[in-house]
């Protein structure tokens, strides 16, 4: 499936991917200053940046093939698409038990406490074409691809 | 070819879609002695304080059984396994014969021979019947005494306080929540609850209970005497070993399995809390009784029943829960027991923040994560692909990411989330 | 301490009904003008640190901010300006020589905009280049006299050629002075389009290697960098004599920005100054330059082109003449305009002349000694846009060289701050934090799309004056005409006025 994929050499640390985040997931989503000035609780943004020096590359839900966090969850809540392969939480069901938090190999999951307790993930912009993250890095350091990025000897994760 | 599976909760439902994941067309038997469409077993404490419905309790939606051509027969005992003949006979008199059989029928509460402790207002917190009988006995005001100061113990008591009882939770041990805390962050927690109002009695157990038909007030071992409307007892599960009692499957603690989640009789499996599986941070094998674990080892026999290959190689304990909106996630061991492990601590009461990290040969085999939960999923799958943390250690003490790592370990993790 | 007398030279506004606090601008300027202040939870900007650079401004997600000249005013005065002012509060502080970067910006005439291009009109047809053929492909190197033909075959042997499918190159800026990402854009852009760009005098980074199909290869006074490899990768050879930034004077790469990249690419320790002598300490006569450029000729079996270059000053054409028959086979001139990563802002703004003045004064020259076909003109140092290229190449020019504009293609805003290496769009810095900021895919896309877009303008002026070759525009100055020229500056332009 396509996923979105950080190229860390070219990540400038600038977190437009993490404002775009909130932005998509807001009721404005293509007026950022409403985004920002009139939604009065901001969900956290669903991809992280990590920095550190010279390094720092932006990473969001892998959306796994075999998803810990679809096999760990307690509700039910946690599903993986079969059709399109996106991995997403069901509102309704989650409990906010985070253990979902407890069994993502990537820490991708968030705490979003702004009501109700609900984990927090990428869902890929729904059904847009291109993810608003990978759309609005100013610096071609995400890109949305079926090919990953980087050939490792090991595949990572699940 | 027929599949059958006893039980409904995640081991069952983890083996139904390993099945259809290799075999879409042989049909499906599933035996529960609870009535009750999959539901989440651990929503039952949520249940309780209000915090879910019941239509919101179903583990998978109610389609689940018919897109998945299981056929269900719910409320109904299997009693005795044949297994020369390959049968499971249910409390209706029916015989189901098998091809392939998944046992998973979870864990029962394990009651302590304690005198009195069969009267009718002692309960046990593990299935929704047990909360729904609980739900009628208890109203604000209620005094209620939880025997047992686990996972299951005190996820009642938080529900049962914010339901206004007042809860005095009796322990033998020493601290709270020792099967996935040590005594620092035990202490945290504590003080926690006892804030929020329920009482602890530390290092004692019950008695003596007093009361006639029913439990009117508890003695206990340390001379204090409570009066109480309720008492729940939580002092653990043990393996639901009685479908396979007398037969040639092996147990020990429980079933044991291979890696396969294969039973010594070929053909027969099982999976979750009544299994006997290996724990790779022990390197033996254990009974694992959480629902991940469940799941996953549901899925895996799944898998082999229908042919496929699965394997079951990296189980270990792992479990996040908040108590009163603290959270805490805990994975592998936490307490070493033994020489040659490293620990590696932060501990700051004031913010009811504890973190814990367990090294052996350099390689992460534990952690405590309390009320710095955020990305400790890292962690855990540090624990599942044994990485070597000898030189990020101190950093991942203070904040959990992957921008610790050397290059090529960072670009896998990068890179991840296909099949591997 | 005593007070600084500096002042603001920008003021930043920030829209407050735009900004949302999002912390692009705080983590985007490495001069860190821009805090989030967090008693009173807002950004703060400190305006004495902008360099007015425009990251912050491109960046910010809602356009919320802006950056102006500083409004105080010195009290009016006809002879002192600001500049000049500030300049001496500097320096009265410092003790210093001012430093600046990039090129000249002082307001001297611009005589590319007193130059107006012919077009045809019922006598001779215009071409449209989207219907009809245009050649505009351009050989760089020594032509001979005449040509021999045999079978209707060249029979003469010609001396090596630099193949352009555009006339215009990436002139010399060193990876030193240049982050590694910019000059991967430019190579990777030389290569789509057809054209070169210039190592300067830093060396070729290894990774690098690969494209010297598309890479002259700069040797200069301080010989950073070059060995037999460097000379065989590259496809011609620069002999660098002079920078129009900077005539006269050498340059200096301080030892911060030579970290194991700089340093292994240039053959010199970490750390350490790498200072370019203002002379080559080989060459005090043509003739010595012939020995060096016969030396580099004789090194490379005579396979490759060798370019000199040289500021344009005061006795150019002379300089140009002495260079053509010393052997070099390309000569490249370099204006007043031309940029630096750090320069003297003395020498900058007052040493050299237009390069317009130069062209046609070595064109003219080197027609009159009848030498002109002995070498190739290139000109660099001022070129803004396809309409300077047509005439540069209508004064005489065979092909230009371009510096700050290729830079501007990837992202350079013209602060001219250079020198300080915290360029916040990762061209002129060797911070690892600033350089990845630019993508070497993005930049060498902006680069190549710079070209290609003047590629088609430079066929549409082809066409508008009826000519299908750029060959038959060289040194056609009848095809220019001045506007606002004085009789002198048309005749060494050697231009007709406009109505003429």
């Amino acid at each position: 499936m396509k996923r979105v994929y950080a190229k860390e050499e070219y990540c400038i640390g600038c977190r437009l991917c993490e404002i775009y985040c909130i932005l998509s997931h807001s009721e404005y989503k293509n007026d950022l200053i409403k985004a920002f000035k009139k939604s009065l609780q901001r969900p956290p943004a669903r991809i992280q940046v990590e920095e550190e020096g010279a390094l720092s590359f932006a990473l969001q839900c892998r959306h796994c093939d075999e998803a810990y966090c679809v096999k760990s969850c307690i509700t039910g809540a946690m599903q993986k698409d079969p059709e399109t392969g996106v991995v997403f939480n069901e509102k309704e069901r989650c409990v906010g038990c985070w253990t979902c938090i407890a069994a993502c190999p990537y820490g991708a999951i968030i705490k979003d406490e702004t009501s109700k307790k609900i984990a927090s993930k990428c869902d890929l912009c729904g059904q847009n074409e291109t993810p608003y993250c990978v759309q609005n890095c100013p610096n071609g350091a995400l890109i949305f691809s079926e090919e990953p990025p980087y050939k490792t000897s090991v595949k990572g994760g699940e | 070819m027929a599949y059958v599976i006893i039980g409904n909760s995640a081991a069952a439902i983890g083996a139904v879609e390993g099945i259809r994941k290799v075999d879409r067309e042989t049909p499906i038997t599933l035996v529960s002695s609870e009535p009750y469409h999959t539901y989440s077993r651990p929503l039952i404490s949520y249940y309780l304080a209000g915090k879910v419905e019941e239509s919101l309790m179903v583990y998978r939606k109610k389609d689940f059984y018919e897109k998945n051509g299981v056929k269900a027969i719910l409320g109904c005992r299997a009693e005795a396994l044949d297994v020369e003949k390959k049968s499971v006979k249910l409390a209706n008199g029916q015989k189901l014969p098998y091809e392939k059989l998944l046992i998973a029928t979870g864990g029962k509460p394990f009651i302590p021979p304690i005198a009195g402790l069969d009267k009718k207002n002692v309960k046990t917190f593990i299935k929704l019947d047990d909360v729904k009988e609980i739900d009628a006995l208890v109203s604000r005001g209620s005094k209620v005494i939880i025997l047992g100061a686990g996972l299951i113990g005190l996820k009642a008591a938080e529900a049962l306080a914010e339901i206004g009882a007042e809860v005095v939770v009796v322990e033998l041990a020493e601290y709270i929540l020792s099967s996935i805390l040590d005594e620092d962050a035990a202490k945290i927690v504590q003080k926690h609850l006892e804030n929020k109002g329920i009482k602890f009695e530390l290092g004692t157990t019950i008695e003596k209970v007093l009361g006639d038909e029913e439990v009117r007030a508890v003695e206990l071992k340390n001379g204090s005497t409570y009066t109480c409307d309720l008492t729940i007892v939580a002092i653990g599960v043990r393996p639901n070993l009685e479908l396979v009692e007398g037969t040639p499957v092996t147990t020990e603690a429980g079933i044991v399995v291979n890696d396969s989640m294969e039973t010594n009789i070929p053909g027969i499996y099982a999976a979750g809390d009544v299994t006997q599986g290996y724990d790779m941070t022990y390197g033996e094998k254990r009974v694992l009784p959480i629902l991940p674990n469940a799941y996953k080892q549901g899925e895996t026999a799944g898998i082999n029943m229908a042919g496929g290959n699965a394997k079951w190689a990296e189980g270990f304990a792992f479990n996040s829960i908040s108590f009163f909106g603290l959270p805490m996630t805990t994975a592998g061991i936490v307490n070493p027991r033994e020489e040659g492990y490293q620990e590696l601590e932060k501990c700051e009461p004031e913010n009811n923040l504890y973190k814990k990290l367990v090294l052996k040969d350099g390689k992460l085999v534990g952690h405590i994560s309390l009320n710095c939960i955020e990305r400790s999923g890292i962690l855990t799958s540090f624990i599942r692909e044994k990485v070597d943390i000898t030189n990020i250690a101190e950093k991942l003490l203070n904040e959990n990411g992957l921008i610790v790592l050397e290059e090529e370990l960072r670009h896998r993790k990068l890179v991840g989330g296909g099949a591997a | 301490m005593a007070l600084s007398y500096a002042v603001p030279n920008f003021l930043i506004e920030r829209d407050e009904s735009r900004c949302i606090d999002c912390q692009v601008c705080v983590r985007q300027c490495a001069n860190e003008v821009h805090k989030f202040d967090e008693d009173d939870e807002k950004i703060v900007s400190d305006t004495m640190k902008c360099v007015n650079c425009h990251r912050c401004v491109v960046l910010c997600p809602t356009k919320a901010l802006t950056v102006r000249e500083f409004p105080l005013e010195f009290k009016k005065n006809g002879h002192w300006k600001s500049d000049d002012i500030k300049s001496i509060y500097i320096q009265a502080e410092t003790g210093g020589v001012l430093l600046a970067g990039m090129g000249n910006d002082k307001p001297y005439p611009i005589y590319w905009d007193k130059m107006l291009i012919n077009a045809s009109q019922v006598t001779n047809p215009s071409i449209d280049p989207l219907r009809e053929p245009m050649e505009i492909k351009t050989f760089l190197g020594r032509k001979p006299a005449s040509l021999e033909i045999e079978n209707g075959k060249l029979k003469t042997k010609l001396p090596p050629q630099l193949e352009l499918e555009v006339p215009v190159m990436f002139s010399a800026m060193s990876f030193g002075s240049i982050s590694l990402n910019a000059h991967k854009s430019l190579a990777r852009a030389a290569r789509e389009v057809g054209t070169f760009f210039n190592t300067g005098e830093g060396g070729l980074h290894r990774d690098l290697a690969d494209f010297g199909d598309n890479c002259i290869v700069q040797v200069a006074s301080g010989r950073f960098g070059v060995h037999q490899e460097y000379l065989d990768a590259g496809s011609a050879i620069e002999i660098k004599i002079g920078q129009g930034a900077k005539p006269g004077i050498g340059g200096h790469l301080p030892g911060e920005k030579v970290g194991p990249e700089v340093s292994q690419t240039r053959m010199i320790p970490e750390g350490s100054d790498a200072i370019s002598p203002a002379p080559h300490h080989d060459i005090y006569s043509i003739e010595d330059l012939r020995q060096l450029i016969y030396s580099l000729k004789e090194a490379t079996n005579y396979k490759k082109p060798v370019f000199v270059k040289i500021a344009a000053v005061h006795n150019v054409a002379a300089i140009a003449s002495g260079i053509a028959r010393a052997g070099a086979d390309v000569i490249a001139i370099d204006g007043f305009r031309g940029g630096t990563g750090a320069a003297p802002l003395r020498t900058r703004d007052s040493v050299g002349i237009p390069i317009e003045f130069a062209l046609a004064a070595v064109d003219t020259r080197l027609r009159q000694e009848g030498i002109r076909n002995q070498v190739s003109l290139v000109i660099g140092g001022s070129i803004r846009n396809s309409s300077d290229i047509v005439k540069a190449v209508a004064l005489g020019a065979d092909a230009v060289y371009i510096g700050t504009a290729a830079l501007m293609a990837l992202g350079c805003h013209l602060c001219q701050k250079c020198y300080t290496g915290k360029c916040n769009w990762g061209i002129a810095t060797q911070d690892p934090r600033l350089v990845k900021r630019l993508n070497p895919e993005i930049g060498a896309r902006r680069a190549a799309n710079l070209l290609k877009a003047w590629k088609h303008e430079i066929k549409e002026l082809l066409g508008g004056m009826g000519i299908n070759a750029l060959e038959s525009l060289r040194g056609n100055r009848l095809m220019l005409r001045g506007i606002d020229l004085t009789e002198k500056e048309l005749e060494i332009l050697g231009i007709k006025a406009a109505g003429e």
